[in-house]
């Protein structure tokens, strides 16, 4: 499988909304720990360790 | 005049003088410099197959002190082949159960249930002078039926000259000092080793800056046999992490991540280690035990290897050649598996049946082994001190999701306990014929199962062979030894047919697999041993 890297997520303004408000009232290290909650639960459910890569390649 | 470096738990080899020590060098076909796990797993495995081995040591037995407890289902496969696992297991504590703390947070527990078929456990908790005690047992059972092996106690090497083709040694003793040549040194002599110095080579890699403070305390309370770790341990002046974990003997393994910039002698002073052994026995009930402290130190460690394993006739095993940290318990337990290693190619080679391209492959397999077993013991060590802000971040990620889902329970890393790696891919191990169980696979350190009333590593022994399961004729050849299975258990079909009717593997005398087929002529199997001899 190939990474998506085209647009996928229906209603993006209303996604970046949530994402936003998961922040809110955070400060940077709350913030910052999120983040990487997110992350792992996000790689978590792809599981392609190949894809993961990708994804990370693509992120930098 | 011999020092005395340090005390010993059990005298196990006393010093007694021999007739050498005064005349005319004598060649021996292999020395062994060091009687530690490693060096009295050599010198049993050569002297059962016939192949004289000596080993001198400067002291007389098991050094006295805290270091390996935890020894792996590999160990006890190899130490069972030899003889001498049985007392091993009678004596040593088996746990399932792990429990995972985040400071005042229980995150989860685990429930290791041993998978069924096997004849050895995943691992035991024994100290380490009884792991050199049961060998040592074993070794003087063989001897007395006439085995070639022989200990010098209070021999310590303090010269070594390599010439082309053998290895003259100065050696010192309660007697004053004598000279004896090897065919072939085996340097088992610890992280220290003199032998390497005195060779002028290198021993490279990371040091890890922190301290760790170990307790050993005698509780007889009712206390549950589990592993206990703590990441950022909420008891007072704790550390990094801590570890408490059950030896034999009613004795508690406690250990104190302290963090690199410490007062050693301050945190050695009884007082302060009872407040922190105190904070963590009663964390969960409230209530201190009765204990008794019975060794206390502190170490630091380092992860690094030597280059090569093999210097000419000189070849380095265990600690000597190779550092990891302790978490994951890979020290003996590699080591071990180095002198297993060592010890048939040696045999072959003495005894004519192969070349010295044989002993290459030590360094080569060994170091394969000693790069993936410094990797893991690196990553635990990131993840139990995270070095960087980025590592911090997604550890404690990490550590907070664990409580709460089951998926990141497996990236928590307090060590990996030490399984063996698979030689696949390198010059001895033939290319894979079979579509079968990637746990099989060549390279790959044989599976156990059970056989009848017993169990398949029984039937393979200490020599090459040829294992043939299922239905499958057995090839006609009388160089190899034949184990033909018609019938193999569920277990057995599932560890190595997968979906095949049948196969045929190749095994060496260190029970790993050299290669297998869906079913073969004797040709192809001979080109397979030619390679697994380094004949090729
Ligand atoms: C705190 C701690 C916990 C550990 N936990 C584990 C664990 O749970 N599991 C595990 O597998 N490993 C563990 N280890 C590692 C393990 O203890 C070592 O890997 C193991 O002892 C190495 O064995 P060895 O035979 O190579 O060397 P050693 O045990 O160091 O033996 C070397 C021998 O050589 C002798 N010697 C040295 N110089 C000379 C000389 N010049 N002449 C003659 N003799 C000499 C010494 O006296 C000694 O007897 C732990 C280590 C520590 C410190």
């Amino acid at each position: 499988m190939a990474l998506i890297l085209t647009p996928n997520i229906t209603d993006p303004d209303g996604f970046y909304d949530e994402l936003l408000a998961a922040h809110e009232g955070l400060d940077k290290d709350q913030s910052d720990a999120l983040t990487a909650r997110l992350v792992l639960v996000l790689a978590n459910h792809i599981g392609d360790r190949d894809l993961l890569r990708l994804a990370l390649e693509a992120a930098k | 005049m011999v020092a005395v470096r340090y005390k010993t738990a059990f005298t196990l080899y006393p010093y007694k003088k021999v007739p050498e020590q005064t005349g005319t060098p004598v060649r021996h076909p292999v020395v062994i410099v060091g009687g530690g796990p490693v060096g009295l797993t050599l010198a049993l495995d050569l002297g059962k197959k016939g192949t004289p081995a000596l080993v001198l040591d400067d002291h007389e037995g098991a050094g006295l002190g805290s270091k390996a407890i935890c020894f792996a289902k590999r160990t006890l496969d190899i130490a069972h082949r030899l003889g001498a696992a049985q007392p091993m297991i009678d004596k040593g504590v088996i746990w399932n159960v792990g429990r995972v703390f985040h400071g005042d947070d229980r995150l989860f527990s685990f429930d290791l249930q041993p998978e069924a078929g096997h004849r050895n456990p995943a691992f035991i908790n024994l100290q380490q002078p009884y792991f050199e005690r049961f060998l040592m047992d074993e070794i003087r059972r063989v001897q007395s039926q006439g085995a070639p092996i022989e200990t010098r106690g209070r021999n310590r090497v303090i010269g070594l000259k390599t010439h082309a083709d053998f290895v003259t040694l100065d050696i010192d003793t309660p007697d004053g000092p004598y000279q004896i040549e090897a065919d072939y040194l085996v340097a088992c002599d610890g992280a220290r080793s003199a032998m390497r110095d005195m060779m002028g080579l290198s021993f490279d890699g990371r040091m890890f800056e922190d301290n760790f403070l170990i307790a050993d305390v005698r509780m007889t309370a009712d206390f549950p046999t589990e592993r206990w770790f703590w990441f950022e341990p909420p008891f007072k002046d704790s550390g990094q992490s801590a570890l408490l974990h059950k030896q034999p003997d009613d004795i508690w393994r406690i250990d104190f991540q302290l963090g690199w910039d410490i007062d050693r002698d301050q945190e050695l002073q009884e007082d302060r280690i009872r407040a922190r052994v105190d904070a963590m026995l009663s964390s969960q009930t409230g209530e201190v035990p009765d204990y008794e402290l019975v060794w206390t130190s502190i170490y630091t460690f380092q992860c690094r290897r030597m280059k090569e394993f093999r210097h000419g006739r000189v070849f380095f095993a265990g600690d000597s050649a190779h550092q990891v940290s302790p978490f994951g318990a890979r020290g003996a337990n590699s080591g071990v598996q180095d002198a297993e290693n060592l010890a048939w190619k040696l045999d072959h080679v003495i005894k004519g049946l192969a070349g010295e391209p044989l002993l290459d492959s030590y360094s080569q397999e060994r170091g394969h082994g000693a790069d993936e077993n410094i990797l893991n013991s690196s990553r635990a060590t990131d993840f139990m001190t995270p070095k960087t802000q980025a590592s911090r971040l997604f550890r404690d990620a990490v550590l907070n999701l664990a409580g709460r889902h089951p998926f990141a329970r497996p990236m928590v890393n307090s060590g990996r306990l030490s399984v063996p790696c698979t030689y696949q891919g390198l010059p001895l191990i033939s290319a894979d014929a079979l579509d079968g169980p990637a746990a099989t696979r060549p390279g790959a350190a044989c599976v156990d199962a059970p056989v009848g009333n017993g169990f398949l590593l029984d039937l393979l022994g200490h020599d090459f062979v040829l294992l043939v399961l299922g239905g499958s004729t057995p090839p006609d050849m009388p160089e190899l030894r034949l184990v033909h299975i018609p019938d193999p258990t569920p277990e057995l079909a599932v560890r190595y047919l997968g979906g095949n009717s049948g196969a045929i593997y190749l095994i060496r005398p260190d029970q790993h697999i050299a290669g297998r087929w869906p079913g073969i002529d004797a040709r192809t199997i001979r080109v397979a041993l030619d390679r697994a001899l380094g004949k090729d």
